[in-house]
C-alpha cells in the first residue's frame, strides 16, 4: 500500500520536463548552425546577375531543366514498370533485384559517373561513345535518380486491392483498360510524388555528371557544374545567384511534394 | 501472358543496362590482370590517405547526426512549440539543394571574406567535416519521425505514471521502439557520407594526401589517366556501398514487423 502510495505521489508531482527543453534547444541550435548559417551567407553573397543571365548561364539553366523534364518523364514509366514487375510478377532472383534497385543510392555519386563511363565511354566495350554528350548527362541522371519513383510506386502497389481489377476483368475490360482506370488513378499521386524526387535530384545533381558531360559550355555543361566553374574562375557572387536560382525551383518542388502528400492522404481516407 | 512477359523483359533490361552491367564491368576491369595490380593501387600512400580521410569524415558525422537526429525527431513529434514546422522544413532542405551548392555556402560563411573567415576550416578537414555532416543530416530523423508518430505516447505517459523520469522513460519505452528506425538513419547516414563528393570537392581544395578524401581521390585518378587506380578506389568504395545495402535488407523488415 505504501509503496503504491508513493508512486502515485510521484505521479501526481509536477515533473520538470528535462527533454523538452534538451530536444528542442539542441536541434534548433545544431540546424541554425549547420544548415541556416552557412545559407544565409550563401544569400548573402550572392550578387553579380549577369553570372545568371548570361547566355553561358542561361543555356546551363535550360539544359538542367529539359534534362531534368526527360528524367522525370522516362523515370515514370521505367519506375512504374520496375515497381509492377517487382509486386505483380514472381521470377527468380526477384529478392535480389528489390534490393539492387537500392543501389544507387548507396553507391557513391562519382562512382555512379565512372562506371557508365567506363562501359559507354570512349573505351567503351560495347561501342557505345555517350561521353562529353547530352546522352551520356542522361543515363547519369537516370541512374542516380533509379529509386525514387520505384520505392514510392512499389507499398501503394501492394497495398492495392485486386478485387477491382479482377471485376473489371470479368466486366470485359482488357488489361490495358484495367490498368489505365483502375489501377493508375490509385498509383498516380504516388508516381507524381516519385517524379517530383527524381527530378528535384536531377537539378542539383553534380558527382555522377562530372566525369561523363566533359562540361562544355553550351553543349554539356549542366547548372551545378557551370555554379563549379564560376567559382573556380574567381566568382564566388555570380556562383552564388546562379546557387539561388537552382535552391528557389528546388524549394518550388520540394512545397509540390509536400502539396501532394497531403492530396494523396486526403483522398486515401 | 506476352505482355507480361514484356514488362518484365522491360523492368530487368532497363536494370541491367542502367545498373548491373557497368558496375559489374568496373569489377571486372580492375581484377581483369588478377587482385595484385588493383591491390597495389589502393595501397598507396595517397589512396590509403583519401581512405582515412573518408573513414575520418563518417566517423564524425555519423555520430552527430545521429544524437542530434534522435533528438530533433522527439523536438518535432512530442513537443508541440513555436516553429516546430519551420524545424520540420529545414530538415529537409538538404535532401534538397545541390552538393555544390553546399560547399558553396560554406565556402562563403568560413572562405577568405565570410563573416566566419579565417579559422583554417576551409580548404582543410574541418570543412569537409561540416559539408559531410550537412548533407547526411536529414536520414536519422526522417527515419525515426513516422516510428515516434506511429507508436503513440500511451506507453510514455503509464511510464510516467508509474514514476519513471524522463531519461528513464526514454531508455526503456521510447529506445526500444525507435531503435531499427534510428538503425536504418545511421545505414543511410553513413553511405550519404561515405559516398559525399560534390559538397567535399568544393571546400577541401584537393591536395592529395592531404585533403583528398576516396571519393575526390576516384576524380583525381581518373583525371591523371590513371584508370587503375581509379577503378580500384571506385570498387572499394561500391564495395561499402554494397556492404550498407545488405544491413538496408536486413534491418527493412524488422522495421516493419513493429
Amino acid at each position: 500500500m505504501a509503496a503504491s502510495a508513493d508512486t502515485l505521489s510521484a505521479a501526481l508531482k509536477p515533473r520538470r520536463a528535462v527533454a523538452p527543453g534538451l530536444s528542442i534547444g539542441v536541434s534548433t541550435l545544431y540546424l541554425s548552425l549547420i544548415v541556416l548559417l552557412p545559407l544565409a551567407a550563401l544569400s548573402w553573397g550572392a550578387h553579380g546577375w549577369d553570372a545568371v543571365s548570361t547566355s553561358q548561364g542561361v543555356s546551363a539553366l535550360r539544359l538542367t531543366l529539359g534534362l531534368s523534364l526527360i528524367v522525370a518523364l522516362v523515370n515514370a514509366v521505367a519506375g512504374t514498370a520496375i515497381a509492377w514487375s517487382l509486386v505483380r510478377d514472381r521470377f527468380v532472383g526477384q529478392g535480389l533485384v528489390n534490393a539492387l534497385v537500392d543501389l544507387p543510392f548507396a553507391l557513391p555519386t562519382i562512382v555512379a559517373g565512372l562506371t557508365l563511363l567506363a562501359l559507354y565511354g570512349p573505351k567503351s566495350p560495347v561501342g557505345v561513345n555517350a561521353a562529353f554528350t547530352r546522352w551520356g548527362l542522361l543515363l547519369a541522371l537516370l541512374f542516380v535518380t533509379l529509386p525514387f519513383v520505384v520505392r514510392t510506386v512499389q507499398p501503394v502497389l501492394f497495398e492495392l486491392d485486386r478485387e477491382m481489377e479482377d471485376a473489371a476483368a470479368s466486366l470485359g475490360a482488357g488489361r490495358f483498360t484495367t490498368f489505365k482506370r483502375i489501377v493508375l488513378p490509385s498509383i498516380l499521386p504516388a508516381i507524381l510524388s516519385g517524379v517530383a524526387l527524381a527530378f528535384a535530384r536531377a537539378i542539383g545533381e553534380f558527382g555522377a555528371v562530372v566525369l561523363i558531360s566533359g562540361n562544355l559550355p553550351f553543349k554539356t555543361e549542366v547548372v551545378s557544374v557551370y555554379i563549379f566553374g564560376r567559382l573556380e574562375s574567381g566568382d564566388p557572387g555570380g556562383a552564388a545567384a546562379a546557387s539561388a536560382v537552382i535552391l528557389l525551383i528546388s524549394f518550388g518542388v520540394l512545397l509540390a511534394i509536400g502539396g501532394l502528400r497531403r492530396w494523396v492522404t486526403k483522398h486515401d481516407r | 501472358m506476352i505482355g507480361k512477359h514484356a514488362l518484365r523483359l522491360f523492368s530487368l533490361g532497363y536494370l541491367a543496362v542502367l545498373l548491373v552491367v557497368p558496375v559489374g564491368y568496373v569489377f571486372w576491369r580492375t581484377f581483369e590482370h588478377g587482385v595484385g595490380p588493383a591491390w597495389d593501387a589502393i595501397t598507396t600512400p595517397d589512396a590509403l590517405h583519401a581512405l582515412k580521410v573518408t573513414l575520418i569524415l563518417t566517423a564524425i558525422a555519423v555520430p552527430a547526426n545521429t544524437i542530434f537526429g534522435v533528438l530533433c525527431a522527439l523536438a518535432i513529434v512530442r513537443h508541440r512549440y513555436p516553429g516546430a514546422g519551420i524545424v520540420n522544413a529545414v530538415v529537409d532542405l538538404p535532401l534538397a539543394l545541390s552538393p555544390v551548392v553546399v560547399g558553396l555556402a560554406l565556402l562563403l560563411l568560413y572562405g577568405r571574406g565570410g563573416w566566419l573567415g579565417g579559422h583554417g576550416i576551409v580548404f582543410a578537414l574541418p570543412g569537409m567535416v561540416l559539408a559531410t555532416i550537412f548533407v547526411s543530416l536529414p536520414f536519422v530523423v526522417r527515419e525515426v519521425v513516422p516510428v515516434l508518430r506511429e507508436i503513440g505516447t500511451e506507453q510514455e505517459q503509464a511510464a510516467a505514471t508509474l514514476g519513471a523520469s524522463a531519461l528513464q522513460t526514454f531508455l526503456r519505452v521510447t529506445w526500444p521502439a525507435i531503435r531499427y528506425a534510428t538503425a536504418y538513419g545511421v545505414v543511410l547516414t553513413t553511405a550519404r557520407a561515405l559516398g559525399e563528393f560534390g559538397a567535399v570537392s568544393v571546400v577541401s581544395g584537393r591536395l592529395a594526401g592531404e585533403t583528398e578524401s576516396l571519393t575526390l581521390y576516384v576524380q583525381d585518378r581518373y583525371q591523371s589517366f590513371d584508370t587503375t587506380g581509379a577503378y580500384a578506389a571506385a570498387v572499394v568504395l561500391a564495395l561499402l556501398a554494397m556492404a550498407t545495402l545488405l544491413l538496408m535488407t536486413r534491418l527493412k523488415p524488422k522495421e516493419r514487423t513493429q
